[in-house]
Parts: structure tokens; sequence; C-alpha cells
């Protein structure tokens, strides 16, 4: 799909061997057509539609800067049809231009997405474009977040096959998505998985649930030599390979799962171009009961970025996902100081406890009361360097690093907590407090010496229902901190006529911006209906970037300021 | 490739006179054990059921989940309907999902999406986004997000169903 660099072509001996598969497919498709009527019997179209669009103003106070289209627009449709084992699809996009916030190498239109799958009790073939997950994702993850223009889909062929109740094995290969092309590393992945309650124990006795599995992936691109340093020719391997080996174990309220992944040497723009191995493990127990659920999760990262470009950098072309084991938050302050791992290095412990006070106690009332408590704790790897040396050199092992310790560098910190209670059929009430460290040097990449920030949460989130069908929530948030640009106060007040309509009014404030001239407000309007599953909302305003709840859905949006349409529909 | 799936696409349209509904899509899921379940075999012994994806980071979807928990012992017993949680937490958070499940005392059957394969499937854009699923497993209504009263409607359609009246909406 090289939309831009398409010229008219003449037809050529080479052109026409192209057409040959669609003219065999169309012709097949017309000489068959007494089975296809009936193969098309059953068949059912589904589909769905978004399309985001918004005009914009310039605002050089908030930085929203002057776009010379004056409106840009992001949509997309997707169409499935399937018929008994046969499934096909495809996906539509158009980016007239690339709203701001999503990659400017999005610009165009075209069919990035299509695949073609078959499958029985046994097998299940799909060629084309697809997603795929091995384990937790931590040698291979494939996936899309339309809403931040992420996509990473393969492209090439996957076979599932299921040998026997239990067990099941995946092999593919392609090339994975990369804007309007494909990036230039094959992938190649295996994968098992064995259930060893299904396979052995088929009449359900015994009451531990057992699952196993093992991945192995291998990416190849061309091999390459560069020159570091203004002296050393480096060699970039062409094959690296990388494997994991993953278990899950359940009983009763008790589940543990973990995995650990290993990848090859594979210098990259990442990681400095430095030949070490690079491992990562995850470890996660959990015990719940009606009631009360507490799970805590261990993660040690190092040297793990995987690409199919190694000369990439952002996120981009990734093969392997590395999550993050911090808490999701939603509330718009909350989400201000949002964590993302970091693939070169990190040490991670979270903890969680849920609790609902019993319906009828003093403190649990007539519905009871919900109670979350979290905490998470990122710091740096313990990272020694070879003597002589100040900092990591290309073409070396780079470093030293001890596999339980953690590192001296606090990454990010959050403790939170949630209290949730009904007063009443009318009224219910949600506060919540966090606590957060964010290394804003790491995570945002500013400059080594800027001073981590400290804040403070206060969330309170109230609705009232007047009626069956009228309510009214207010939100209010406060966050302070003395770094980055200082306190802010959050107001929103949302009206709600279910399940149709939606009418907000927010502000967000940044009354303590420490430069007194950028105490700026994000004032914003906005107004929805749905019926059943097509939905169209609008606003009008000043948007910060970040999870945007509004109306009942949320989404993840960029920075804005001006008019914006969102239409959505599945059928 | 396109020129054969407009062809399959324009038959399947022309065959659209017949109603028939579309069914649950066979795709696979696990259940909070670990266990591999394929969607297209959900069932409730021929009675309706809910399914409603959500998110351990969508505030909507929890408030849905939460008013819903209070009425639905007495939506089961009056209308035999089953409620399928389906969290589309990828791997970050979905070790999170049953701790909470079960520290909020839900007593819905929850399924991990993973990697949105089951939400892809569907169609599903936004969440929350709830479907409705007769007996025989066909998708016959559906609606995406939530505000408080929102789950009387739901409730409304599943009486509808039950009774065997049309569930068109005005």
């Amino acid at each position: 799909m090289q939309s831009k660099e398409c010229k008219p072509k003449k037809i050529t001996a080479l052109n026409l061997k192209s057409f040959i598969p669609v003219l065999v497919l169309v012709i097949s498709f017309t000489s068959l057509s007494v089975r296809a009527q009936d193969f098309l019997a059953g068949g059912k179209v589904t589909g769905n539609f978004q399309l985001d669009a918004q005009v914009y103003k310039a605002d050089s106070a908030i930085g929203a800067e002057e776009v010379e289209e004056k409106m840009l627009m992001n949509a997309f449709a997707n169409l499935l049809y399937s018929n008994g084992n046969f499934n096909a699809g495809l996906r539509f996009e158009t980016y007239l231009n690339p709203m701001l916030g999503f990659d400017p190498r999005y610009e165009g239109s075209g069919v990035p997405y299509w695949f073609g799958s078959w499958k029985n009790d046994q097998f299940d073939i799909t060629v084309g474009n697809f997603y795929e997950q091995f384990g937790s994702g931590m040698v291979l993850r494939s996936y899309e977040e339309r809403n931040l223009g992420y996509d990473n889909a393969l492209k090439g062929a996957r076979i599932k096959f299921s040998p026997t109740a239990g067990v099941t094995l995946k092999g593919l290969i392609g090339t994975q998505r990369f804007f309007w092309d494909q990036g230039p590393g094959i992938v190649r992945g295996l994968d098992g998985e064995i259930a060893l309650n299904d396979l052995l124990d088929k009449a359900g006795k015994c009451k531990t649930r057992v699952t196993v599995g093992g991945s192995f992936v291998s990416k190849y691109q061309a091999l390459e030599e560069i020159i570091v340093n203004d002296t050393s020719l480096l060699k970039l391997p062409a094959n690296v390979a990388a494997w994991s080996a993953r278990f899950n174990l359940s009983r009763g309220g008790f589940t543990l799962d973990g995995e650990f992944a290993s990848k090859m040497n594979d210098p990259s723009n990442m990681n400095k171009f430095i030949y070490k191995n690079g491992h990562s493990l995850l470890l996660q127990a959990s015990y719940s009961q009606k009631g009360f659920g507490v799970i805590a999760s261990a993660k040690r990262t190092d040297n793990m970025s995987f690409k199919s470009n190694r000369n990439e950098r952002g996120s981009v072309l990734d093969i392997n996902y590395l999550p993050a084991l911090t808490r999701q938050h939603t509330y718009s302050l909350a989400a201000m100081y949002p964590y993302a791992t970091q693939a070169n290095g990190e040490m991670a412990l979270q903890g969680q406890v849920n609790y609902k006070i019993k319906k009828g106690s003093l403190l649990g009332g007539k519905y009871g009361t919900d109670i979350a408590l979290n905490y998470a704790r990122i710091t740096s790897i313990e990272n020694e360097l070879p003597e002589g040396t100040e900092t990591i050199v290309s073409g070396t092992e780079g470093y030293e690093s001890s596999f339980l310790t953690f590192g001296d560098e606090l990454y990010f910190q959050d403790f939170n907590i949630e209290i949730q209670h009904k007063f009443g059929s009318k009224f219910k009430l949600l506060v919540s407090y966090l606590n957060l460290n964010y290394n804003i040097a790491v995570i945002e990449g500013h400059p080594e010496d800027s001073i981590p920030v400290k804040a403070s949460i206060f969330i309170a989130d109230m609705t009232y229902k007047f009626d069956q069908k009228n309510a009214l929530k207010v939100e209010l948030q406060h966050l302070g901190t003395k770094q980055d640009e200082g306190d802010w106060l959050h107001f929103l007040a949302e009206y709600t006529i279910a399940p149709k309509w939606f009418f907000t009014v927010s502000d967000q404030y940044n009354y303590g911006n420490p430069d007194k001239d950028r105490r700026y407000h994000y004032p914003t309007v906005a107004a929805g209906y749905t019926a059943g599953s097509s939905r169209i909302s609008l606003s009008y305003g000043k948007q910060r970037e970040g999870i945007l709840c509004v109306g009942g859905v949320c989404r993840p949006v960029p920075a804005s300021n001006g008019f914006a349409v969102t239409i959505t529909s599945s059928f | 490739m396109l020129l054969s799936f407009t062809i399959i696409i324009g038959a399947a349209m022309a065959q659209e006179t017949e109603k028939s509904l579309p069914k649950l899509p066979s795709v696979t899921v696990k259940n909070l054990d670990g266990k591999v379940i394929n969607t297209s075999e959900l069932s409730n012994n021929g009675k309706p059921m809910i399914v409603s994806f959500w998110a351990l980071w969508c505030k909507p979807c929890i408030n849905e989940l939460t008013t819903i928990a209070d009425v639905y012992d007495e939506w089961v017993e009056e209308t035999g309907v089953k409620l399928i949680a389906v969290s589309i937490d990828d791997s970050r958070s979905s070790s999170k999902v049953g701790p909470t499940v079960n520290g909020k005392g839900w007593e819905y059957e929850v399924l991990l999406d993973a990697n949105g394969d089951f939400k892809r499937a569907m169609n599903v854009n936004m969440i929350p986004h709830t479907f409705l699923i007769n007996g025989k497993g066909e998708i016959v209504w559906q609606h995406t997000s939530f505000s408080e009263g929102s789950e009387l409607q739901l409730i409304e359609m599943v009486r509808k169903l039950n009774a065997g009246q049309s569930l068109e909406q005005h």
C-alpha cells in the first residue's frame, strides 16, 4: 500500500503475472456460482465504523499550533464476513489528514488490513493480516489501539492446531505494519500451551488447575555493518532469537502465574547497539473470595526491547509487549502522570487489595462499601559498567546487572486508595487519594537533572439520581505538586438522560503554575446522543491529552483546541 | 482479494431478506481459572444472555456492572438471564480482574479477552458495549455507553425477548 509512490504502470508481462491470482479467484467464484449460492446462504456481514474530526483553533498559550488544513479527520470501517467455518474481513482507514497527536506518516487512505480464515475443530488457518499474543506478550504481541494510532499487525500466515483437548499449538510468520507499509524484519514464531487438566483429568476431579506454555520467536533482518565511535565496525546479527516459558496454577481462590522471557544479543538503536542478552521475568500471586481480593506482582526487565527494525526508536514495529505493573487511572488528573515501561531495564513491584464492607453492617450501610488499595514501585535495575568506562559502550556487552538487586533510581511510585459508597437509592459517592512519584527525566525524556514530580491527588465523584432516567454527576479533582506545571483543579458536571443523551461542562485550571502567565483554564462543553450501538458526540473547548471519559465511554485523546465530533456505529 | 470480497459481501447482502441474525463468533478467550473457552459455545441453557465488554480502566463500565450487581439476583430470578462480563484488559491488568471482581462481590461469569480477539469479532469500538443474546446464541440487540438508568432499558429488552416481542427501538 504505497499510496504516495504509486504511479501508473504499463502493463508488462510482470504486471500481468500479478493479476493472475486475482483472475483465478474471480473465475473460480464465477464458475462455482451454483455452489457459491449454497455457500453464501448462511453468510453474515457485520462491521463497525468510527469517525473523529476536529476543527482546530490556534492557541499559542496552551501550545495548540496553527493547523494549515483547519480541519483534520481520522476514520475507519471494519467489515467482517462469516459463514460457518469461513471468515474474512477488512478494514478501510482514512486520515485526511491525521489528527494532531497521530503520527503524520498515517496520511492517506487505504485498506491496510484484510484477512481470510478457515477453521475446524483442530485447525485454524489465517492468511493476511492478523493479531496474536503469546503468553503475556513478553516475546510476541501484535495488537491495535485504534484511538492511539498504534497498530503492529502481522501480515503473513498463521496456523493454530489443537491435536487434542487442552493442547494448543500456534505457528506464524509475517512482517509488521509500519503505517502504510511493512517493516523490514520477518517475524517467525511458535507457541505451545498445555492445559494439563483438560489433557489428563477429563473427568475434572482435580481441583488444582495447571497450564504450562512456551514460545520461540525469531526475527530476521538483513545483516548490517555499522561504524561506531569512528573506529569499531559492528556486525549486527541478521537472526535474533527469543524464547519464553510460562505457567499458571489455580486452586479455589488462589492463583499463581509467571513467565520468563529471554532474548539473544540484539544490538539496536534502542539499546545503544550493545550485544548483551536480554530477559524479563513476571511473577504474580493472587487470592480472592467473595468480598475480598488481593494480588501481588513482581517484574524484572533487562534489555528487552525487541523490534522488527533494529534502527527504529519509538512505539513502532514492536514484536513484544512489556506490561507496565501500575494501575491505569481514569480520572483526568490521576492520569496526568502515567507510567510507561522502560524496556531497557526496570524492577517493578505491585500490590492491590479489594474489599467490600458487607451490606447491612455499620460501615456498609444498605448497599455495602467498596474499598480498593493499590501500591506500585518501579526502580532502575542495578547496573555495573566495566572498569574504565563511564557510559555504555556500543559494540560491547554494555554492563553487568545482578538479577535480584533493585537499582538506586526511583522511576515511579504510586500509592492510591479508593472508597465507594451508595447512600440510599439516589446518591452515590466515590472518594480517592493518590500519592505519586514520577521520574519525569526517565519517563518523558526530560533533561537528566529534572526534578522528579511528587504529586498528591484528591478526587470526589458524586452522582445524584433524580428519577429512573435523569442523573447528575459532579467530579471535583485536585492535583498538588511543586514540580512541573504545579497545581491543578478539575471540575466536571454531567447530566444524563438514560439511555440516550448526555450533556457535560468541565474545566481544568492550572492555578498553581510557577509561571503566573501560564495559569490557564481548559474549559470544554460536550453533548452526545446514543441510539443502540450508534453514537454521535460533539465537543467544543480545550483539551489536555489523556484518557477521556465522557458520556459513558472512555478513550485516550491527544491535546487539542476547537470543535470536535465523534461518530461511531456497530452493526 | 478485494474483488472477491466485494462479490461475497454483495451476495451475502442479497440474502438479507431471510432476516437471520448474526451468531456469537467463534474465537477463544480465557476464564479466570485460565481455561480456554470458545465464545461460540457460550450458553445459558436456552435462556437469554447479556454479554458486556468492559475494562478495569473504564469507569462507566464499572458503574454499569456495579449498578447491575445490586439487582442481578432479581434479574436472574425473574428472567433467567445470565451476564457474561468480558474484560478487554491486556496482560498489564488482566491478572487483577479476578481479585477485583471478587472483591466487589460480582456474581457474573467473567472472561478475559486480553488481546481483543472477541472484541474485534463483535465489532466493539468503545466500551461499555453490551449485547443481548437470545437462547439460540443469536445477537438480537446491542447498546454502547452507560448512564444511570440505562440498566432499566437493558432488562426491559430481556423481558421483551422472553415475551417474544420485537426489540426494535425508536
